[in-house]
């Protein structure tokens, strides 16, 4: 555990870089156009989330990252337990899973919209499709190492493959897919931020593109303080969750 | 037997590709979102004739540059004040909770900001891979130096060696071969914001091109340069992994 003392310096270094920004903007180092105050991106944030302007697009981007997220994880293990529970579907099927893994989720966009239109259903779908990615390659490589002896056991019990994949294949992979899940948690994050700009979508990467555009930069600082929040808040609940639910398996 | 098994990874490729190309020439013929395999590698050919930056080549440069300058970028300051951080507690313990608030700040939220201050082009590119590329290359190499044999750095010591040359002679080369499972994952993480940032606001790039033939109604030259940053990023990916693995070898580390 971290000591009170350690806690409080690296305070002092945070607040020794807020101070620096203080300073840097106040005394024009930087041109005000690119940097504003502290103060005023405080001020901006409160006043966006009083009347509600930022709060709403706050609100709509957590919820499409969430809904995307919830989409690509199901979407994910579903595909992947597929896959993964059968050795031929793997031999087949894993080189082209490794060629897409490295396309960049953003690349789909182009073709979800000459497909959907600029909806938000269309940014929903290429968020749930970036997202897939990991959990789904995770789940194939989870189940591809299930513990040999395991695999022997629930052949010589006669168990039917959904029995397996319920009983022993999933627990024994949920290691790698919530590493996964996490993962696309992410990735759900920035391409919810990419399609709102490029679908102009209500959210907040709308509006952080249009606060630049306007030159309004303690507004555009404030969209990214929240994405920061945004980003922060929902790793460190996985990260809670995967210990809550991994429990079982520390020796 | 032998031939066929090496041909298995392309079954199921060919088996999508030749299903698109009977849907676009019969149920989807007047379709403005999809056209025909075949009409893209028509389109893939055209812009490989093509010269000039909007060409295949001179758009597969500019991303791939931009990628490379941002990950060098990133990548120096992330592995530096990794060493810093994973070298020294006290100093890895006062810059906890900077890092912590900062790192998750998503990089494509600062592609706005980039516009604002570099305008649109390189730089504005390159900052923002730069800016994604550094977390994971600072944790990594931070995770790397924290690993150096102890009994090294007391030898080091032992010696008199300066800081620097303590730096240089001893902590550089043992976490050479971890630098590179870094650098690995940065080409990974550069090659995808770089494309993400022209997609969503840079007019430049491979990114950029695919998002113009979209717009002006080009669905099978929109499909060949889908297919040509799947390409371009595979090798990629493909050349980072093999590299690391030479490294590791020649280091002498055990697969």
């Amino acid at each position: 555990m971290r000591s009170w003392r350690a806690l409080a310096e690296s305070a002092a270094v945070l607040a020794a870089l807020v101070a620096l920004w203080w300073l840097a903007s106040h005394l024009q180092w930087v041109s005000k156009v690119f940097l504003p105050t502290p103060e005023s991106t405080l001020a901006s944030l409160a006043e966006g989330l009083a009347t509600g302007e930022l709060k709403n697009f706050t609100l709509a981007t957590v919820a499409r990252m969430l809904e995307g997220w919830l989409l690509a994880s199901l979407a994910g293990v579903l595909l992947g337990a597929l896959i993964g529970s059968s050795a031929a579907a793997r031999a087949w099927l894993q080189p082209t899973l490794e060629f897409v893994r490295p396309l960049p989720a953003s690349a789909v966009l182009p073709l979800a919209i000459s497909l959907f239109g600029l909806s938000g259903g269309m940014v929903l779908f290429v968020v749930a499709f970036g997202a897939m990615w990991p959990v789904l390659l995770a789940t194939v490589h989870g189940l591809a190492s299930v513990e040999p002896r395991l695999r022997e056991v629930s052949m010589a019990l006669q168990m039917p493959r959904t029995a397996f994949l319920w009983k022993v294949g999933l627990p024994s992979a949920l290691p790698d897919i919530l590493a996964g899940m996490r993962l696309s948690m992410t990735v759900s994050l920035i391409v919810a931020v990419v399609g709102e700009m490029i679908a102009s979508q209500p959210g907040l990467g709308q509006a952080i593109l249009l606060a630049a555009r306007s030159f309004r930069a303690s507004e555009l600082f404030a969209g990214i303080a929240l994405l920061g929040l945004i980003g922060f808040a929902s790793n460190a609940l996985l990260a809670a969750a995967e210990g809550k639910l991994l429990i079982w398996q520390k020796p | 037997m032998h031939a066929l098994r090496r041909l298995r990874p392309f079954a199921f490729p060919a088996l999508l590709l030749g299903a698109l190309e009977w849907y676009t020439r019969t149920l989807g013929a007047s379709s403005d979102a999809l056209a025909p395999p075949s009409a893209a590698a028509r389109a893939l050919a055209q812009a490989a004739l093509a010269g000039g930056d909007a060409g295949l080549w001179g758009a597969t440069a500019f991303t791939l540059l931009s990628a490379a300058l941002g990950l060098l970028l990133g990548g120096v300051l992330g592995v530096l004040l990794g060493i810093v951080l994973g070298l020294s507690r006290r100093a890895a313990q006062m810059s906890f909770l900077s890092v912590e608030v900062l790192r998750p700040i998503p990089s494509v939220a600062l592609i706005p900001l980039s516009m604002l201050v570099f305008g649109f082009g390189l730089r504005m590119e390159l900052s923002v891979v730069a800016f994604a590329t550094f977390w994971p290359m600072l944790v990594l190499s931070q995770a790397a130096a924290r690993q150096v044999e102890p009994g090294l750095l007391e030898v080091a010591r032992g010696l008199g060696l300066s800081p620097w040359a303590r730096t240089t002679k001893v902590v550089l080369p043992a976490m050479v071969p971890r630098l590179f499972v870094a650098l690995r994952l940065g080409v990974a993480i550069a090659l995808v914001v770089a494309v993400t940032v022209e997609i969503a606001a840079n007019p430049n790039g491979m990114g950029y091109a695919m998002m113009i033939a979209q717009q002006s109604l080009e669905p099978a030259l929109m499909l060949a340069w889908l297919f040509w940053i799947g390409v371009a990023g595979y090798l990629i990916n493909a050349a980072a992994m093999r590299l690391q693995h030479w490294v590791g070898r020649r280091m002498g580390v055990q697969p």
